[in-house]
């Protein structure tokens, strides 16, 4: 079962303990100031999934522009009025059509597409998504509620060094008729890490 | 300049040096299909340690087939895993 809580526990006065050492070092040997670990968060904090999920959805609606994201997703971001902090890492956004099916993980720490989505679920974090989503990524699709045919390729992408990576879901079938903006509201987090497809129509009536 | 160009199979270094590296040990000797290279970026092993990462290093996203990666896959035949590797992890095959 891929571990939802945040993996830390107890040790979570620990960590935080240590932050704010590293944080104390970082200002005392003049790498960076406070002001620019202010800024740092104040960047991520203004950043949610509905952020992605608007672009995914121009995306969705406009192929040329979905052509353009995928091969400069940066340029193509600021068309929409995001414009990536210089100190973010490069951004791809990756393709799930009927025949690719991505998934993102970080195994080595916790790297995310956070200049455009914002801060990991906390499960993205912990041990047991990152050491089994790379071995065995269909069983944990599964536990995600996703089942993908075997004729798929399922590709998992391992964020680990300068370039982290959105997934563009599927758009669902039935869809033809909404707005950009309803649309949006069908694109999860954990569509846009690929742990799960896009919101289909007909599961938006039954909730 | 780019030693490697995309469809080149490569093998991954194996090493586990004490100091920061970024190559999970899971890809280390397996072998990998170059899928896009992406240009010079500044080596990790030195900025880690406030150095200026330089000689810069070519950065690769490598295709690997799960099957190769585990002895006991689970999924299909087809299905893959890519990472990013620097060039100074990986060999001619």
């Amino acid at each position: 079962m891929v571990e939802k809580g945040h993996s830390h526990g107890d040790n979570a006065k620990y960590y935080s303990l240590r932050a704010e050492a590293i944080q104390e070092l970082l200002i005392e040997k003049g790498i960076c100031s406070m002001d620019d670990i202010l800024t740092m968060a104040d960047q991520i904090d203004s950043r949610s999934p509905e952020d992605g999920a608007k672009v995914l959805a121009h995306a969705w609606v406009d192929s040329e522009y979905k052509a353009r994201l995928l091969a400069d997703a940066e340029t193509a971001l600021m068309e929409l009025g995001y414009d990536l902090p210089e100190t973010a890492p490069k951004l791809t956004v990756l393709e799930n059509t009927d025949d690719v099916h991505n998934m993102a993980v970080c195994t080595l720490c916790s790297c995310y597409p956070r200049a455009i989505i914002g801060r990991p679920p906390a499960w993205y974090k912990g041990l047991a998504y990152r050491s089994r989503v790379v071995v065995d990524p269909r069983g944990v699709l599964k536990e995600f509620g996703t089942e993908l045919d075997e004729s798929i390729e399922v590709r998992v992408i391992d964020s680990s060094a300068d370039f982290r990576y959105l997934i563009l879901p599927k758009r669902p079938a039935g869809t033809e008729e909404m707005s950009e903006e309803e649309l949006a509201k069908l694109i999860t987090q954990e569509s846009m890490i690929g742990v799960g497809l896009a919101v289909s129509p007909e599961q938006t009536k039954s909730i | 300049m780019a030693k490697f160009q995309p469809g080149d199979q490569v093998r991954i270094r194996v090493g586990v040096p004490p100091t920061h590296f970024r190559t999970p040990e899971y890809v280390q000797g397996k072998h990998g299909q170059i899928e896009t290279s992406w240009g010079p970026f500044p080596n990790p092993e030195g900025l880690a340690y406030g150095g200026d990462g330089l000689p810069a290093q070519p950065l690769y996203l490598v295709k690997f087939a799960q099957t190769d990666l585990w002895k006991e896959y689970k999924g299909a035949a087809q299905d893959t895993l890519l990472l990013d590797i620097y060039e100074n992890w990986l060999e001619t095959i």
